[in-house]
C-alpha cells in the first residue's frame, strides 16, 4: 500500500543523509545537541516534526513501526503518523513493542523494557534544558560548552521553596553520560530510570528549534537532585482498573458526571497484553 | 600589602573612538579604589577591562589568584577559569539590580545560585547560607521566598550584594552600586559596603560618579577623562588638594547644600 508517488519515507535521500550525518555525531557525543537542517514537513510544528524526520531516516523496508503518543496507539498523533509512514514506506506496522524494531514516541516509553535491536525516537518540543531560565543560546551553549550546570538546580531549589518538594513531573532534566545536561522530552519522570543503561538506541528530534541529539545503548543517564531531596518517580495508591498492574504508569479518568473515576494503564499495549494474559490463564 | 589586581597600559577602542587609552594601576588587598569621571570618560570600559568581560586591544591584567600567583587574564586563564573566578573570586554589583540578579525566581535561588554553581548539592545547606547572607545585608530572613520583583530597588541592590559575597569572593567590582538610589537608601546602602568591605578585609573597584561615594567608600581614587586617568591618589589628598584642572572642576562641580 505505498503510495510510488512519494519519495520512501517521504524526504529525499540528500536530506536524509544530511540528518543522518547529525545523527553520527549527535550519537557520538551523547547527550550534545547538534543542529541540523530541519525540512518543512506536511503537518504542524509541534505534532511531531522532528522526530518524524528522525524516523524517516533511520527506517528501511525491513523495519517494523510501532508509534505511541501518551503511552496509546489509537490516537491521533499516533494513528497519523503510522498511516504517514504506511503511506510513504509500506512498512509493516505494529503495537506490540517487542516485536518493533523501530518505535516513535511522544511523552512515553513502553513498560516493557526494550532490547538492543530497537531504536526508540522522542519528539521533541523544547531540546534546552536551560531555555526556561537563560532565554539567551549563546549563554546556553556556553554553559553547557563548559558544563556549567548549577542554573538547573537553581529551578529545583526554587521548586522545593514553593512546593516543598521538587514539583517537575514531566521533561525532567538528566544528566547524560555525566556530561551533558539533557532534556528528556515530555515523558513523565516515571520514565526517567528507563533511559538509565538502556539496551536500545534513543535518538531525540526537535523539528521547530532544528536540534537532534541522541543517547546511545547502556549510557548512564541521571536525574538531578539535592541530596537532602532525592529523586522519587510518582506512586499511584490504586492499581489499573483493566489489568490490575501497580507498576506501571496510570492515567485517571473521569466516567461520569457524579465524581465517578477510575486509572487505567497509560500504555495501551502492556495492558492490552496483560489482559490477554489473564484471559489465557483463565 | 600585597597586590591583588594590577593592570598595565590597558587600551580599548570602540571602531575609530578609543575608549580608554595607556591605563595602569595597581589594587592591593582590601582596599577600595574608586573611579570617577563624567559619562563617557572610559570608566565602565576599564571597568569591564578588569573583570575580564572585555579583552582590551593592548596591556595587561593580572589578578593575584589563590594557589597560583599572579595570571595575566586574557593569556594565562581560559574563559572556563575566567568564569570560575568570575562566580568565586569576585563579584560583579550592576548599576540596575536586575541586570544582576535572576528576576523570575526567588531571593534565596538567587543567593543560592553560586552555591549551586560550585557543586553544592544540599538543600537545606543552601538554605542555611542563604538566610545568613539575607540578615547580614540587613535584609528580612522572612522575605527568603520572596520574588525580587516584589523587592524595592534598595532591597534589590542589597540582595544583589548578598548574591556575590555568598562564595567569600577577595574582590568586587561595583558599577555605580547606589546611583539608582534616592539619597537616604544611598546612605544606608553606602554605610552597609563600608561595615561589609572593612568586615570582610574585600578590594573592591567602585565607578562612581558620586564624589561622595569615593570619599565614603574609598581609600583611593582614580579621575578619568577623555579615556586617561588624569590623577590618582589618595581619596582624600585628590578630593582636598586637587592637582589636575579637570579634578579642580570636578570637585568644585559638586552641589553644596
Amino acid at each position: 500500500m505505498r503510495d510510488e508517488r512519494f519519495n520512501f519515507a517521504f524526504l529525499d535521500e540528500r536530506s536524509k543523509r544530511m540528518i543522518r550525518r547529525a545523527l553520527l555525531k549527535a550519537i557520538a557525543i551523547p547527550g550534545y545537541q547538534v543542529p541540523f537542517g530541519s525540512r518543512e514537513m506536511p503537518l504542524p510544528y509541534g505534532w511531531g516534526t522532528g522526530g518524524i524526520q528522525v524516523t524517516a531516516s533511520v527506517i528501511g523496508p525491513n523495519d517494523v513501526l510501532k508509534v505511541i503518543d501518551q503511552g496509546a496507539d489509537d490516537t491521533v498523533n499516533a494513528v497519523n503518523i503510522r498511516r504517514f509512514f504506511q503511506r510513504t514506506t509500506g512498512v509493516a506496522v505494529t503495537e506490540r513493542a517487542p516485536e518493533a524494531t523501530l518505535i516513535q514516541t511522544r511523552h512515553r516509553i513502553p513498560e516493557t523494557p526494550l532490547h538492543e535491536r530497537q531504536i526508540i525516537v522522542y519528539q521533541v518540543p523544547v531540546p534546552e534544558p536551560l531555555q526556561r531560565l537563560e532565554p539567551r543560546e549563546a549563554e546556553t551553549r556556553r554553559m553547557h560548552g563548559l558544563a556549567e550546570y548549577g542554573l538547573m538546580h537553581v529551578k529545583l531549589y526554587e521548586d522545593i521553596a514553593r512546593y516543598g518538594h521538587i514539583a517537575t513531573t514531566y521533561d525532567y532534566p538528566v544528566m547524560v553520560n555525566g556530561r551533558y545536561l539533557t532534556a528528556p522530552s515530555p515523558i513523565p519522570k516515571f520514565d526517567n530510570p528507563k533511559m538509565n543503561m538502556n539496551p536500545a538506541l534513543q535518538l531525540f528530534g526537535a523539528g521547530r528549534e532544528k536540534r537532534i541529539y541522541a543517547i546511545p545503548p547502556y549510557t548512564r543517564v541521571e536525574s538531578l537532585a539535592f541530596e537532602d531531596h532525592p529523586f522519587e518517580v510518582q506512586r499511584w495508591d490504586a492499581a489499573c482498573a483493566l489489568c490490575g498492574s501497580r507498576e506501571s504508569f496510570l492515567d485517571e479518568v473521569v466516567t461520569d458526571d457524579r465524581g465517578g473515576r477510575l486509572f487505567m494503564c497509560s500504555d495501551t499495549d502492556y495492558c492490552a497484553g496483560r489482559q490477554a494474559a489473564k484471559a489465557a490463564a483463565a | 600589602m600585597s597586590v591583588i589586581l594590577e593592570a598595565r597600559g590597558l587600551a580599548k577602542r570602540f571602531g575609530e573612538r578609543p575608549a580608554i587609552e595607556d591605563v595602569s594601576f595597581e589594587l592591593h588587598a582590601g582596599e577600595v579604589l574608586a573611579v570617577v569621571g563624567e559619562s563617557g570618560s572610559g570608566k565602565t570600559t576599564l571597568l569591564n577591562c578588569v573583570s575580564g568581560r572585555l579583552r582590551p586591544d593592548a596591556g595587561t591584567v593580572r589578578f593575584m589568584t589563590r594557589h597560583e600567583g599572579l595570571k595575566e587574564l586574557y593569556a594565562d586563564l581560559s574563559e572556563a577559569e575566567r568564569r570560575f573566578l568570575a562566580r568565586t573570586d569576585w563579584g560583579y554589583v550592576h548599576q540596575r539590580p536586575e541586570e544582576g540578579l535572576r528576576m523570575n525566581v526567588s531571593a534565596g535561588a538567587n543567593v543560592g545560585e553560586r552555591l549551586m554553581a560550585l557543586g553544592e548539592r544540599h538543600y537545606g545547606r543552601i538554605r542555611t547560607a542563604a538566610t545568613d547572607w539575607l540578615s547580614r545585608v540587613e535584609m528580612d530572613p522572612e522575605r527568603i521566598d520572596d520574588s525580587p520583583r516584589t523587592f524595592s530597588g534598595g532591597m534589590r541592590q542589597r540582595l544583589q550584594i548578598a548574591r556575590n559575597l555568598v562564595t567569600d569572593p577577595r574582590l568586587v567590582f561595583m558599577d555605580e552600586p547606589t546611583s539608582g538610589l534616592d539619597v537616604s537608601v544611598q546612605a544606608r546602602l553606602l554605610d552597609l559596603l563600608r561595615s561589609l568591605t572593612r568586615a570582610l578585609g574585600l578590594a573592591a573597584i567602585v565607578v562612581t560618579h558620586d564624589l561622595a561615594v569615593a570619599r565614603l567608600l574609598a581609600q583611593r581614587m582614580l579621575v578619568m577623562k577623555g579615556g586617561r586617568i588624569v590623577e590618582q591618589g589618595l581619596t582624600d589628598q585628590v578630593l582636598d588638594d586637587p592637582q589636575h584642572p579637570y579634578t579642580q572642576l570636578l570637585v568644585s562641580s559638586v552641589l553644596q547644600p
